[in-house]
């Protein structure tokens, strides 16, 4: 509670630092207020939390575990934006302020104890980065990014929305409790439209998450996007998403397994082998990953079919590992990018020789994408298959292990590309705040597979 | 002293390298593989030929999962451990004379393979099997990638991801283990006392046998290996055939058919056939070769197939046949690879048909290829002998169709083996090979101590039988109990 509270008030202190001209307060303001918020929320571990403001919202261990990783996730993201923004425009505070704002509202959303307040946390999430994604305003493809992104998000947020009011329509209640001690005490006489609800609450929030069919915004979206922002959409918003789902799942709609699995199955098969699929026919490193995004929010939909007590562990390593991969490869990207004015393969052809640093992170990031043992990415693949065929849900484990097999082609060809090819190019000035992050990350991937335990306990 | 020492020394070895210079950085690696061959020797004089485990270690990893840093030493473990610890410094010593470039990184992967290769080999715990089974790939990977021939790019992406591929379904095979037992752990012990019914097994066994017959590789899945022993570099073909190949036999002896007996017995008989197929296959592909390491190449293959259709049979002869020809089969490739990495080296080519002569100006070199093609042919009183007696004598109780067939390596290893060498070595000298310069110095070493290896061995194998012996005496009677649980 008190981390979602300074996280609001936060952004209006950065707002304010902007009107003053403080620019060279703003990161370490940000910073250090970030900080201090998941300092507040690890002070409330284990504290027998109990729903407050009249049942609105939920502070409990799943709600504090995923609140840091953001936030540590978008302090990682925001080291990596000194002297981005400025190359976009004068009003940074403004862009550090609405990173905050949105997320505010993913606090929300990992701690809701009313489907309202669910609303609520993903609206103000949305409506920032909408913003976000069109921030590069003489840019035209950022301009598609927002407005495609705006259109297909108010679209899926009417389908949520509507879920939500059939749900209530049906059980009388918003309060995730309520709910579920409606479908307990009616096993029989369930209202077709509280399947409805249901159904349309998968819609909305695969669409959140870029699960097909409903992913179509996603390539053009995360492509377009300035890239910091792409790195904050897929691994902090995404983070986000899923643990909103699966909250909502595990806590109200578990007893009804036997009718949304069916579907939900259906919905990771396709995910898995579209995001894959796809993936291998990109030039581009960015559109790849965009790609390869679609296809890990169907390895962590795995945890929300084969629902059991180890869901949200296995969501939360798996969301670790891949948002401290992505930031690696996002950071380098955005340096190579910088230098060649391309984010496509070849430029980062030959990139050993001159900057074995970078070519070593991102090495080791897509080695965790791939969930290669020794790395995070694989605990996270190693808990997922495991959760699944504890359900008996082998054939679906046969067809992931066939898209990791897929997988290799493209995390593997940027590792071809720096290591085996050769290319005339400069050596890259890496400025220290990168190096700062993506040696983190590289060594934290590398802890997590190593001693899984650390994290792996926590939920 | 526990296995930990063995296990973690190659990886602080790995590390210490990356930080020497381009040219010292080999003899860093040779003392840091020698002073573990040391070690292991250590290991080997405290050794107790029993059936039980010694040396173990058996560290919280994640307790709640079930996964324990658990490994630990019998007998067959105590052959696996001496044969790599016993190559790598010779596989070190192989590269003295190439100049690579990134030499720290070179070395340091290799010690980084030895260290998962030594996890395969002494793991207990399902997990750690895994994760030491890709740890061994990755650097293999680098290595063939970054220091092989042109078209490595393409031919090492292949070989990666067919092993990849191969031990994603082993990964669920032990999932699945773990599952089944009431106690949710990946311990091997308890995986051995589940008694899962036949039809279940089966499962079992394809999810493992996948994995380990592409390892191996075993016919029809070996169409990595010979495009990737030719372009990878020598030290990591030697790597490849002389050590990592043994990993899927040392599955298939314990973690296929102890963990999956019921389903073995189903598809004991298709499996014996692959790979006696996979024998003739090789022999026939390999008559037809001219480029010298193919050639070693598909033998390796039709090697690997007897000692896979030994294990296949199981009976304690066979395996402990296995055992001795993977050490013998080890050594013995790995000096026919330096055989061609010095020819090659030397004249530029591996096209057997350009050569000839190279014995006349060339003494010791000739005699050191004569051995180790005899070795590899399998002479009564050299290495190769032994086991391939004790495997085919094996073959001959399960089917005397089989081992006229399986017989035929023998035979058809001896023309192919015999008609490269004479073409190589015999007959006149050519413009090529009459300036061909006689081994000295690390290749003499290399190439000595592997010709005295493959006599001694062959003489009295006795003793390396005698470490085993119990622990595969062991094995066979537990998994022929479930067998007769079943009849």
């Amino acid at each position: 509670m008190n981390t979602l509270i300074v996280i609001s008030v936060l952004p209006i202190l950065v707002l304010y630092l902007g009107l003053y001209k403080v620019q060279k307060a703003l990161l370490p303001v940000t910073i250090i207020g970030l900080l201090v918020a998941a300092g507040l929320a690890v002070a409330q571990w284990n504290n027998s939390a109990q729903p407050i403001y009249h049942g609105m919202m939920l502070f409990d261990n799943f709600a504090i575990a995923f609140s840091v990783i953001t936030i540590v996730s978008t302090i990682l993201i925001l080291f990596l934006s000194a002297g981005y923004f400025e190359r976009i425009s004068n009003h940074i505070a403004e862009y550090y302020a609405i990173i905050l704002f949105s997320l505010a509202g993913i606090i929300v959303m990992v701690s809701f104890y009313n489907l309202t307040m669910l609303f609520i946390g993903i609206e103000i999430m949305s409506v920032s980065l909408y913003i976000l994604a069109g921030i590069k305003k003489n840019d035209f493809a950022s301009n598609e990014a927002s407005l495609k992104y705006f259109l297909m998000g108010a679209f899926s947020t009417g389908f949520l929305l509507f879920g939500i009011t059939l749900i209530y329509g049906a059980s009388g209640s918003f309060n995730l409790e309520a709910i579920r001690n409606w479908v307990i005490e009616h096993p029989h006489g369930i209202d077709p439209m509280f399947y409805t609800g249901i159904l349309l609450i998968i819609v909305g929030l695969c669409f959140k998450v870029g699960a097909a069919p409903f992913h179509f915004w996603t390539p053009d979206v995360y492509d377009g996007s300035p890239t910091l922002i792409t790195a904050y959409m897929s691994t902090v918003a995404k983070t986000a998403a899923f643990a909103a789902f699966l909250r909502l799942f595990a806590a109200c709609f578990a007893p009804l397994s036997d009718f949304w699995v069916p579907v939900l199955l259906v919905i990771t098969i396709i995910t898995l082998f579209i995001g894959n699929i796809t993936a291998l026919y990109q030039q581009s490193f960015k559109r790849m990953l965009a790609f390869s995004s679609i296809s890990h929010a169907g390895y962590l939909l795995f945890a929300i079919v084969a629902l059991g007590s180890s869901s949200a562990g296995s969501v939360f390593v798996y969301a670790t590992a891949y948002s401290i991969a992505s930031i690696i490869a996002f950071g380098v990207l955005i340096l190579v990018s910088h230098q060649s004015g391309s984010n496509s393969f070849e430029s980062f052809n030959g990139l050993s020789k001159k900057n074995p640093f970078l070519a070593l992170v991102l090495t080791i990031a897509m080695l965790s994408l791939a969930g290669i043992p020794l790395t995070a990415g694989f605990i996270g693949k190693f808990f997922m298959f495991s959760g699944a065929l504890r359900q008996y849900q082998v054939l679906l484990v046969i067809l992931a292990v066939i898209n990791a097999i897929i997988s290799i082609f493209y995390y593997f060809r940027v590792i071809i590309a720096m290591y085996f090819r050769d290319a005339d190019r400069e050596e890259l000035m890496v400025p220290a705040y990168y190096k700062f992050v993506l040696g983190i990350s590289a060594l934290a991937t590398i802890f997590i597979g190593i001693f899984p335990a650390f994290i792996a306990n926590l939920l | 002293m526990t296995v930990s020492i063995l296990i973690f020394l190659p990886v602080i070895a790995a590390l210490i390298v990356l930080f020497f210079k381009n040219e010292t950085a080999k003899y860093a690696a040779l003392t840091f593989s020698v002073v573990e061959l040391a070690i292991a020797g250590l290991f080997l004089s405290r050794f107790v030929p029993d059936a039980s485990v010694q040396f173990s270690t058996d560290i919280a990893w994640m307790p709640r999962l079930g996964i324990y840093f658990n490994a630990g030493i019998d007998g067959i473990s105590m052959i696996m451990v001496l044969l790599t610890t016993l190559l790598v410094p010779l596989i070190i010593l192989t590269t003295y004379k190439h100049q690579y470039k990134n030499a720290p990184v070179f070395y340091a992967l290799i010690l980084f393979m030895q260290a998962g290769l030594l996890v395969v080999f002494t793991a207990l715990d399902g997990f750690l099997f895994y994760v030491g089974w890709e740890a061994a790939l990755i650097p293999i990977y680098f290595i063939c990638a970054l220091w092989g021939g042109e078209n490595r790019i393409r031919i090492t992406i292949k070989f990666f991801i067919y092993t990849f591929a191969g031990s994603l379904f082993m990964l669920l095979g032990i999932i699945y283990l773990y599952l089944q037992t009431p106690e949710k752990t990946y311990d091997l012990s308890h995986f051995y006392s589940l008694n899962l019914d036949a039809h279940h097994q089966s499962w079992v066994f394809w999810a493992f046998f996948l994995a380990f017959a592409i390892k191996m590789p075993i016919f029809p899945f070996h169409t990595w290996q010979p495009d990737t022993y030719t372009e990878a570099p020598s030290a990591g073909t030697m790597m490849l055939a002389g050590i990592m190949l043994k990993m899927g036999i040392y599955g298939v002896i314990r973690w296929l058919i102890p963990n999956a007996p019921l389903g073995f017995l189903e598809w004991r008989n298709l499996a014996l056939i692959l790979s006696v197929i996979g024998i003739v296959y090789a022999s026939i592909i390999a008559f037809t070769q001219n480029d010298g390491k193919r050639l070693v190449a598909y033998s390796s293959i039709a090697h690997v197939g007897l000692i896979s259709a030994g294990i296949f049979v199981w009976t304690s002869q066979g395996i402990q046949g296995a055992l001795i020809q993977m050490l013998s089969h080890g050594i013995n490739i790995v000096g026919m690879f330096f055989i061609w990495d010095i020819i090659s080296r030397r004249l530029n080519t591996r096209a057997i048909s350009e050569m000839g002569g190279i014995a006349k100006v060339a003494p010791k070199f000739a005699l050191a290829f004569l051995i180790i093609v005899l070795g590899t042919v399998a002479l009564p009183l050299t290495n190769g002998f032994i086991g391939e007696f004790m495997l085919l004598n094996s073959v001959f109780q399960a089917s005397i169709t089989l081992v006229a067939v399986a017989g035929l390596t023998m035979i058809f290893g001896a023309v192919y083996m015999l008609r490269m060498y004479k073409k190589v070595m015999q007959g006149e000298t050519n413009a090529l090979t009459a300036v061909f310069a006689d081994i000295s110095g690390s290749e003499l070493v290399v190439l000595s101590i592997i010709c005295c290896l493959i006599i001694v061995i062959g003489i009295y194998p006795q003793p390396i039988l005698h470490i085993s012996e119990a622990s595969v005496n062991n094995l066979i009677q537990s998994v022929n109990h479930k067998f007769a649980q079943v009849k």
